[in-house]
């Protein structure tokens, strides 16, 4: 076999192994990640403030009246479909006011089967939580909420979610006022998170 | 000189020969079959189209094949959410009749793996039943079968589409079989965890604009105490 041929061969091996390498090393998905603000707390919990401003944040608002939905152009079931529920999806920030997830919250008065509001919140680097709040709110306008269940960050934590709307300044023109959610989380037996 | 182009020539096609190795390796990809097929729980079946446009609602970063619906809805082009899409969708029951809506959120997963065949994502449905109640399902999925069986192959067209038969479970955790989690949250599905799967039945698929026929299929296992009414 002449030399040119080995070195063609010796080649070939070299690019496999450099495209397996490649392959192997090189992140095919790579998030972007915001440091997580918490607060650490006495009971070895944590709490996370996640912010919603209206109206910038706002995806998607599904009412029982079609026509009032957001945006305009969406076809929603309304009324003949879900009754009084009513959907809208947001996106999420932390207290820096940086977006770090999605969120839905679905709500309904005179559900057939049991009256519900609840949160599906998503952050693409961390998992989603899912929270079930309570139908009345305290004197103070705060509902209490519960985390049913977590994905990846989130599995093994349990605790809650308070979820407040504070109104906009009166001389904020552009603002329609912001939903605060904090989330009070703990680990399981004690372990900190 | 002849041994550095024989070197070069070498190198180039031993990494096409290893990719094409991989693209095509048959021991990696999707099942056709559901685990949940020999469930002996009750079952729900939610069908949806799964082509954009015909969702109430898809949004993504905009600069994606799949142009986000409906018009003037706002996009996702923060970093942290840069790799993520948001649908929301009618669910039919198993007879075609309107069942309710979910809405489902849908990242790219950094545990995607192409050299064993994983294109992870990180999926959750938040899903509303009119008269039966609400739950959440958490998943991954892995579109690895359907780069490589479907939008790969619509790319190298000269059409700059695909046309074909392509059924595959797309779900394959976090549960051990490969199934998603189910958690209930109100009504009958109140306190309820199960398991369910997402497959995905298509037909055509356009490199301009996305899926053209496209059904996605959520299968839920209910546990007997939470009666369904499908």
């Amino acid at each position: 076999m002449s030399r040119v041929i080995k070195t063609f061969f010796l080649g070939l091996v070299l690019g496999a192994i450099g495209a397996g390498t490649l392959m192997w090393k090189m992140p095919a998905v790579d998030l972007h990640r915001e440091s997580s603000l918490v607060t650490v707390q006495p009971n070895g919990g944590n709490v996370e403030e996640f912010r919603i401003n209206l109206p910038r944040d706002r995806i998607m608002v599904g009412l029982p009246d079609p026509n009032s939905s957001i945006p305009a152009a969406l076809d929603w079931p309304g009324q003949v479909l879900l009754g009084d529920m009513q959907a809208e999806l947001f996106k999420i920030r932390d207290r820096n006011d940086t977006v770090i997830g999605v969120g839905s919250r679905i709500a309904s008065a005179s559900e057939a089967s049991g009256p519900f509001i609840e949160w599906a919140l998503h952050f693409p680097a961390r998992g989603t939580m899912y929270v079930k709040l309570e139908m009345t709110p305290s004197e103070d306008g705060v509902r209490n909420g519960l985390l049913m269940s977590g994905t990846r960050e989130f599995a093994k934590l349990s605790g809650g979610l308070r979820e407040e709307f504070v109104a906009a300044a009166p001389d904020d023109e552009e603002s329609q006022g912001r939903i605060r959610l904090n989330a009070m989380l703990v680990g399981p037996l004690g372990e900190s998170e | 000189m002849k041994y550095a182009i024989s070197l070069l020539l070498g190198l180039v096609t031993g990494a096409a020969l290893f990719v094409t190795g991989v693209y095509h390796n048959p021991f990696v990809g999707n099942a056709s079959v559901s685990p949940l097929a020999v469930t002996n729980d009750r079952v729900i079946d939610l069908g949806f189209s799964a082509v954009p446009s015909n969702g109430l609602l898809h949004t993504n970063n905009g600069e994606t094949t799949i142009t986000p619906y409906p018009e003037r809805v706002a996009e996702l082009w923060e970093p942290a959410v840069y790799d993520t899409s948001v649908f929301v969708t009618r669910l039919e029951s198993g007879r075609g009749t309107d069942a309710g809506v979910g809405i489902k959120f849908l990242s790219k997963s950094e545990s995607t793996r192409l050299l064993k065949g994983q294109a992870i994502a990180n999926s959750a449905w938040h899903i509303y039943l009119p008269g039966q109640g609400t739950l959440m399902i958490d998943q991954t999925e892995n579109y690895w079968s359907y780069l490589r069986d479907i939008v790969i192959p619509a790319h190298l067209s000269s059409g700059d589409n695909w046309r074909g038969t392509f059924h595959r479970v797309m779900t394959n955790g976090p549960s051990a079989l490969g199934t998603a989690r189910v958690t209930g949250g109100s009504g009958l599905f109140a306190g309820m965890t199960s398991e369910s799967v997402e497959l995905l039945r298509a037909e055509g698929y356009s490199t301009r604009s996305g899926p053209v026929s496209m059904q996605g299929n959520l299968t839920l296992a209910i546990p007997s105490p939470a009666v369904a009414q499908d």
